[in-house]
């Protein structure tokens, strides 16, 4: 087994610099709302936690099955068929409803206030102004995003993914690849688009001519995806090692390795990047996280492994705060300022 | 079998064709009092009469898999409403999952090996199919559904026996021993079975394959007891050879048994097994086996549907115990000769 922080003390730690905080139920998702964390929990709540004490924020009647943030707020889709949003301050307020009272599969907003959701193969979109649209897709969304400019949504779902221009009344283009695509993301740039699958494997699209991309050689389905500062890099989950796909070049990955950064016999299952620098936090099974530079990979011991899986990690806009929770119920942020 | 300790949370897959009694089942599992409580993943809302806010409607989507594996299919839906329902793990002691009446149960299946999130926290615990005594021998003939959901069943309802004579109801049973003669077969009136034949089974129930030699089955449980009980003194229809059960073969569905006290050697076993599968999965709907591998202190069990394999050491050997390796199959023109020069090929 290849040595990491984990195993060697010396290794640098910031692990003194954890603020515990006790989410008490499983955590599924954290955003940062400025230097507050917004935990969101399994089921029901939110607990938001920054210099003062923790608060339980009650937003669903039920699970809380998805989660998504522009900075501003946090916006969950529960299995009550509600899509809620929620300030730093704990403000709540109730975007939608489903009729049906249907699962919220999957929420996304965009940098313009627009709040997109699905359940089942309806996606819909409420723009910040203006009136609620939806679409029927051929089979269940796997996930959405909205392009980084623009109002264009990409619709994850089987065979392929679907680019809806909500504002207008043309039927969504299709990118088409055989199989069944799960959480999607937009480069930062807005040139390609890349699926996580259900195979363990990521699909990508160069948008301007529509060439495929293939990432494979992972061991698990890969459920976390983050863009390094820039676009330079695509994290991600599913291996026993840190994967970093190359977006610098024109062609994308097309052709290229991947760096393969901070390897155990754990599997990676989340992972966040630095908001300016070339550093990702790394979440394992077994509780570990690791500050990893890209460069390199050299490694700072974050928070030590204790069986506990990580669950969600994410660094405020400024870069100084690191907050994260795991399956078991603890949660934590650094401040590394 | 309550040898094996799991938390991951058990599920049982509900099939039938339509109209046989699968809802009625249901809401009996739903109303009565047991001191449990399950999710449930309808097909249809609103047939379900009982308020339970775990009652989560599903639309039966089957995604093929990119592993050059043509029969290899997913339940897509249920892989997001697992996902899903874990949210609230602790808020219910198991799952059910009903499937329409069209439904082939393969996917459903497939779905618990294959994706590594479930399989991690959900586990098949036993495919109950329930079949109207009435129409079934029609639908065995007419409807391809309803034989692969016979031939997937761990646990079968016979189900509206009011409804037909003694001698139909032989001629079913028969018919559907043709096909599985290893399912936990049930005679029941408004699917009225008690919940623990149906619920809590246990990992298909592969210890009775071990217990069963299909060609002396009985008519099915309760009945095995009632015939030890009045003794041999009495004449009623239950005569001698076989207790009156009819023998078929299905002209196109069969069942494999292969048996060994030998131990085997892993290190033939599995390369004989992937290959079997790779070739023959289409036609193999199940297998199952308990096997005993030479220097190998654990009993292995073993599990497949079509091309998927799923297998684990499940507990040491108790001292005493028979270390016999038993292999079922079913499915579709099996190559028998085949098979059988395989497995023994794979002796230590």
């Amino acid at each position: 087994m290849p040595d990491t922080a984990a195993d060697i003390p010396s290794v640098p730690s910031v692990v003194e610099c954890t603020r515990p905080i006790a989410a008490g139920a499983p955590v599924v998702a954290v955003h940062m709302l400025g230097n507050e964390a917004v935990f969101v929990l399994g089921e029901e709540a939110l607990l938001i936690a920054g210099k003062a004490e923790p608060r339980r924020v009650a937003v669903h009647g039920g699970g809380i099955l998805c989660a998504a943030s522009d900075g501003r707020r946090v916006v969950t889709g529960g299995d009550d068929g509600k899509v809620v949003a929620a300030t730093a301050t704990g403000e709540t307020a109730v975007i939608a409803a489903d009729a049906k009272r249907r699962w919220i599969d999957h929420v996304a907003v965009s940098g313009d206030g627009a709040v997109a959701w699905s359940a089942g193969r309806q996606a819909f979109v409420k723009p910040a102004k203006g009136e609620e649209r939806t679409q029927e897709f051929p089979s269940s969304v796997g996930g959405l995003a909205f392009a980084p400019k623009g109002f264009r949504l990409a619709v994850a779902h089987y065979n392929g993914v679907s680019l809806w221009f909500a504002n207008a009344a043309a039927k969504p283009e299709v990118l088409e690849w055989k199989g069944s695509h799960l959480a999607v993301t937009f480069s930062p740039d807005g040139r390609f688009i890349v699926t996580a699958m259900q195979e363990p494997t990521l699909h990508g699209w160069r948008l301007a001519d529509g060439r495929n991309m293939r990432m494979s050689g992972y061991n698990a389905k890969v459920r976390s995806l983050s863009w390094s500062a820039g676009g330079k890099w695509l994290a991600t989950s599913g291996s026993t090692q840190l994967i970093l796909w190359p977006f610098q070049g024109k062609d994308g990955p097309m052709g290229k390795q991947p760096e393969l950064l901070a390897p155990r016999d754990k599997r990676v299952v989340a992972v966040a990047c630095h908001p300016a620098q070339d550093v990702v936090a790394v979440g394992y099974e077994d509780g570990l996280i690791l500050l990893v530079r890209i460069g390199d990979g050299a490694e700072i011991l974050a928070r030590k492994p204790d069986g506990d899986a990580v669950a969600a990690i994410a660094w405020s806009a400024s870069g100084a705060l690191l907050a994260f929770g795991t399956e078991g119920g603890e949660a934590g942020i650094l401040d590394l300022a | 079998m309550p040898e094996t300790t799991s938390d991951k949370v058990p599920v049982t897959v509900l099939t039938g064709y339509l109209g046989a009694g699968k809802t009625t089942l249901l809401n009996r599992i739903l109303s009565e009092p047991h001191g449990k409580k399950y999710a449930v993943i309808v097909n249809e809302f609103g047939e379900i009469g009982i308020d339970n806010d775990l009652v989560v409607g599903a639309d039966e989507e089957v995604f093929e898999m990119n592993n050059g594996c043509v029969c290899c299919t997913v339940r897509g839906d249920l892989i997001r409403i697992i996902d899903g329902l874990m949210r609230r793990k602790g808020r219910f002691d198991a799952i059910i999952v009903e499937t329409t009446g069209l439904a082939d149960p393969a996917p459903v299946a497939q779905t618990f090996f294959v994706d590594d999130a479930v399989g991690q926290k959900a586990k098949l615990d036993a495919v109950v199919t329930v079949a109207d005594a009435k129409w079934l021998s029609d639908r065995l003939k007419d409807a391809p559904e309803a034989k692969n959901q016979i031939a997937f069943a761990d646990v079968i309802l016979l189900n509206k026996t009011d409804l037909v004579s003694d001698d139909e109801l032989r001629e079913v049973e028969a018919r559907i021993r043709a096909i599985n003669p290893y399912a936990k077969l049930h005679r029941t009136q408004r699917s009225n079975v008690p919940l623990d034949a149906v619920l809590g089974r246990n990992a298909f129930d592969l210890d009775r394959i071990l217990d069963i030699e299909p060609e002396f089955l009985e008519t099915g449980d309760g009945h095995d007891h009632e015939h030890h009980d009045h003794g041999h003194g009495h004449d009623h229809d239950h005569d001698h050879h076989h207790g009156g059960l009819k023998h078929y073969h299905d002209e196109d569905m069969q069942s494999l048994s292969l048996r060994t006290d030998k131990p085997l050697s892993p290190d033939k076993f599995f390369p004989w097994m992937q290959k079997l599968v790779a070739e023959d999965g289409p036609r193999i709907l199940r297998c199952k086996g308990i096997l005993s591998f030479k220097d190998d202190p654990d009993r292995f069990v073993l599990q497949g549907v079509h091309m998927i394999l799923d297998g684990d050491h499940q507990r040491p050997w108790k001292p005493g115990e028979a270390r016999e390796s038993r292999l079922v199959f079913i499915g579709r023109e099996l190559p028998e000769e085949k098979i059988r020069q395989g497995f023994e090929s794979c002796v230590a």
